[in-house]
Formats: structure tokens, C-alpha cells, sequence
């Protein structure tokens, strides 16, 4: 078996071959084994420093990398733009080189802009793992999303797979289309048109606009998060109507022809995309997603320590 | 097999090796009520897998619980080897507080994966008390102060020599080989 990453960083999906997806998803395995021990921790990375850099707001990837680092049993350094000289001019690559001459070994960065993660791991010398650049990559959301469905379903060649709404805003989606065609999935996009971007038929992805012809198509529905903190115009007349055309909930639900799997990436806006019944009904995998979050970033972080020279 | 490879235990001496390693656990152990087995992975846990069926060879009554435990995530050689160490399935379905617990590996040699396995195993509790069983105890090559209560063979060898553990439901039969460098 392959026990390396061909990639130094994880700064995308679309860099990653098949057997680094699965080698990261053997790893994750035995990470959440550990992870339900009495004990939850061990100590693979204890010499490693690790610098948590969220130049745009996070709860749950940030408190999930972190846990995954502590139970690794790494040195951890914890950054937010919002209280650091960044609002007073620094530039990315100065604000970083700053803190990797706190002797920091990985990076992991969450930025506004798309192509900051790769852009830094050019010019700075630390492992870089991407935690969200703009509307581009999300590669652990990816991981963490086809990980939790491998769980279910064992398999993901020839599932078929729906991701719903604002796709168009979504670097989840994009990871996401990347991970699952990789794995051999059948991916499928559904929403507004105005939330579709133009060119995705290139990237081997039907369109749909009717969400329960969508619904009756797949075997695993993602639900999106309308991301409203980045929609500088109007996409679709109001958020009302956009739940009664591609809301999920519990009628439509269970009308479908097949008993289907629904995931969330969080959060959830209750009553906009799915409604609480939907997001608490047993067909949800929602809590298990962020459950193998942890195993998830446990496993990219140890094979790319793994890299450090 | 080369010229200069030589059988440590055939499959007779290697069947009557495991019985008394099994019989020298019961005058120590008596019913094992308070006992707890656990190989470690990956080699280990066939040798711990014929302990038991042994045991319950002799007594019907020895039924030990069993575990397996990788201890990849607790070396102290992570990032200094080329190739990570691909890790193996831990199953520990009990608690090991207050337990009598034997530790089996098939070689002991540096006694770094022993050192691991021991960081491992308090993942799962507090034991009462420890044990070491090896099949084969590579003497003089100790990186650590650690020794077993139970040992198969002593061997003397030299640090280029590998000794190999062959199991009838691996690999065709029981058998334990001394592999030695070639001399080019």
C-alpha cells in the first residue's frame, strides 16, 4: 500500500490523486478509532508547532482543526485578522514570515481570497494546509463530506450525489465535485440559475433546476448554505422564496421514491435550506460529518508532518 | 532459503514452545479470571491468537479476552524513517483498569515497540499489572531497558541479522528463521 502523499501540501482537491484521498481515508480510519478511546490523544506530533490563521470568520473548521491538533498532541498558535495588524497593512507573506519565525513547522489558513493558500505555500517554507480560500477550495470539508458517505455506503463509484444551492458561492461545492468524481460518483448540481455558475458542464457536472426531480435522481443530497455575506446583488427575489423552491423539508422528503442520505456542511440556516425536522430526522448524517471532521484533519495533518524533512 | 539462513525453531520445537509459554501463564496467572491479553500489531497478534487457543486447549474455563493494539501513532521514529509506517486495526472492546494484562510480540529486539505499545495500551486504563511475552528474544540489541517474563528462545545475534516468524495460518507453517546479510 502507498504510504505517502504525493502533494506537500493540501491546498486543493483537484491536486490530489486517488490514492491520496484513499491513504488520507485508511489514516482517518484509525484516527477515529482514537478518537473514541478513553484516552483521545496521542503523540504523534509532539515536536510539531502548528499556526491557525483565520483571516475570515470560522467556528466549526477552526474549533475542528484545533481539536484534531491537540489530540495529535501538537504546539498550537491560534490567529483571527480581526485582532491583528493585518487591519493596520501588513501583507500576507510578512504577517505569516512572522509567525513561522516563531519556529511554526505547518500552516493552516483560512483567507477571503481564492488561491491564498497556494499562493503562500510558494513563498513560505511550512506544510500548508488550505482551510478555505474564497469561493475556490475547502479540500477537508471535501474529504470529511466522501469519508462520511464511504461510512454509509461503503463505496462511492457510482453513487449518485446532489449538491443544492448556492453553488456558485460555494468552494464546498467545488471541492466537493472534485473529490467525488475522483472517487467515481455521479455528481449533480441543483438551484437557481443565477446560483450556477456558467462553465460547470465542464467539470463533468449535470445541471438540474426541479429539486425533487434532483432528489428522486440521488442517493445523497448536500444541502448548501445560501452564503448571503457574499452575494453583493440579488440572485433570487427573497430567501422565502428560494425555501419554497429548494428547501428541503420533511413532506418532500418523504415522498421521494427511495429512503436518500441528506448532508449539511453547516451551518445550517433552519428553514432556508432544510428545516429542523429534516436536519434532526434519522436520514441525516449532519452530526456524523463533523464527528469524522476531527478524524479527517487528524489524517491530513499526520501524513504531511509526516513530510517535514 | 540461502546457505547461510538457518532454522531457529522447526514447526515441532515451535508447537512445544507455545505450550509451555502457556503453561508457565497458568502457574502464574491461575484462572486468569482478572487476565487480559494483547497482541501487538501487526506480528504479534497471531502469537497472542495461539496463547489463547492454547490456553484453552489445556482449560476449557480459559477464556481471555483479547485485544489487538497498533502502536504506529506512539513510535518515537516518526519522520525520521523515508517511509511512514502504514498503521493496523486496534480492537480493544474492554477496559484494562485494575487488569493483569500480557503483553505478546513475536521478536524483541531495540524494545522501542514494546516502549510504544506500553504508551498505547494507557489509552485504555490504568492496568494493575503488566507482562511481557515474545516468541523470540533478540538479546544484546536493547536500546531500552526492557526484558520479558515470558520468552520463547533467546538468540545471540548481530544488528544486520533478522530474525523472521513464519504462522501455519499465514504463511504455510510454523517456523522461525535467523536471516543473515549476504557477504558481498
Amino acid at each position: 500500500m502507498m504510504n505517502k502523499l504525493s502533494v506537500n501540501h493540501l491546498l486543493g482537491i483537484k491536486y490530489l490523486t486517488k490514492a491520496d484521498i484513499n491513504l488520507i481515508f485508511e489514516t482517518a480510519d484509525h484516527f477515529k478509532e482514537v478518537i473514541n478511546r478513553p484516552i483521545k490523544k496521542v503523540p504523534s506530533l509532539r515536536d510539531i508547532t502548528i499556526a491557525n490563521l483565520f483571516f475570515e470568520n470560522s467556528t466549526r473548521t477552526k474549533l475542528s482543526f484545533e481539536i484534531a491538533e491537540k489530540r495529535l498532541s501538537a504546539d498550537i498558535l491560534n490567529f483571527s485578522s480581526s485582532s491583528s495588524s493585518v487591519t493596520k497593512g501588513e501583507t500576507l507573506i510578512d504577517t505569516v514570515n512572522n509567525i513561522l519565525s516563531m519556529k511554526v513547522d505547518m500552516v493552516v489558513m483560512r483567507h477571503p481570497n481564492p488561491g491564498a493558500a497556494d499562493f503562500l505555500s510558494k513563498h513560505v517554507d511550512a506544510k500548508i494546509i488550505n482551510a478555505g480560500d474564497g469561493a475556490h477550495e475547502h479540500p477537508t470539508q471535501a474529504l470529511l463530506d466522501s469519508f462520511s458517505i464511504r461510512e454509509k455506503y461503503d463505496d462511492l463509484k457510482g453513487k449518485n450525489v446532489v449538491i443544492v444551492g448556492d453553488i456558485i458561492h460555494s468552494r464546498v461545492a467545488l471541492s466537493n465535485i472534485f473529490c467525488l468524481k475522483k472517487l467515481g460518483a455521479n455528481v449533480r448540481v441543483c438551484g437557481p440559475l443565477t446560483l450556477i455558475p456558467k462553465h460547470i458542464a465542464s467539470l463533468g457536472v449535470e445541471v438540474m433546476t426541479n429539486l425533487k426531480d434532483a432528489l428522486n435522481w440521488c442517493d445523497v443530497a448536500m444541502m448548501l448554505r445560501i452564503q448571503l455575506e457574499r452575494q453583493n446583488m440579488k440572485f433570487f427575489p427573497s430567501l422565502r422564496e428560494y425555501s419554497m423552491q429548494y428547501g428541503l423539508d420533511k413532506q418532500l422528503l418523504d415522498s421521494l421514491d427511495k429512503e436518500i442520505t441528506v448532508m449539511h456542511p453547516g451551518p445550517i440556516n433552519r428553514g432556508v435550506e432544510i428545516t429542523s425536522d429534516v436536519a434532526d430526522s434519522k436520514q441525516s448524517i449532519i452530526l456524523e460529518q463533523v464527528q469524522n471532521g476531527v478524524a479527517i484533519r487528524m489524517a491530513v495533518l499526520y501524513l504531511l508532518a509526516g513530510k517535514i524533512e | 532459503m540461502k546457505h547461510n539462513d538457518r532454522i531457529i525453531l522447526d514447526s515441532t520445537q515451535f508447537d512445544l514452545t507455545i505450550k509451555r509459554l502457556a503453561h508457565q501463564l497458568i502457574e502464574n496467572h491461575n484462572d486468569f479470571s482478572n487476565t487480559i491479553i494483547i497482541g501487538l500489531q501487526p506480528r504479534g497478534t497471531y502469537l497472542a491468537d495461539r496463547i489463547k487457543a492454547e490456553l484453552k486447549l489445556i482449560d476449557k474455563t480459559y477464556d481471555i479476552p483479547l485485544g489487538t493494539l497498533d502502536v504506529t501513532f506512539y513510535r518515537d521514529d516518526y519522520r525520521r524513517q523515508n517511509n511512514p509506517l502504514v498503521p493496523s486495526k486496534t480492537e480493544m472492546e474492554f477496559d484494562i483498569e485494575d487488569k493483569n494484562v500480557i503483553l505478546v510480540d513475536d521478536v524483541l529486539f531495540t524494545g522501542r515497540t514494546i516502549r510504544s505499545g506500553l504508551d498505547a495500551m494507557l489509552a485504555f486504563g490504568r492496568p494493575k499489572m503488566v507482562e511481557l511475552l515474545v516468541l523470540i528474544n533478540r538479546r544484546y540489541e536493547r536500546h531500552l531497558p526492557i526484558q520479558a517474563d515470558y520468552i520463547g528462545k533467546n538468540i545471540h545475534t548481530i544488528v544486520s541479522e533478522r530474525a523472521k516468524v513464519s504462522w501455519s495460518a499465514t504463511d504455510g507453517e510454523d517456523k522461525v528463521i535467523l536471516y543473515t546479510p549476504d557477504d558481498e
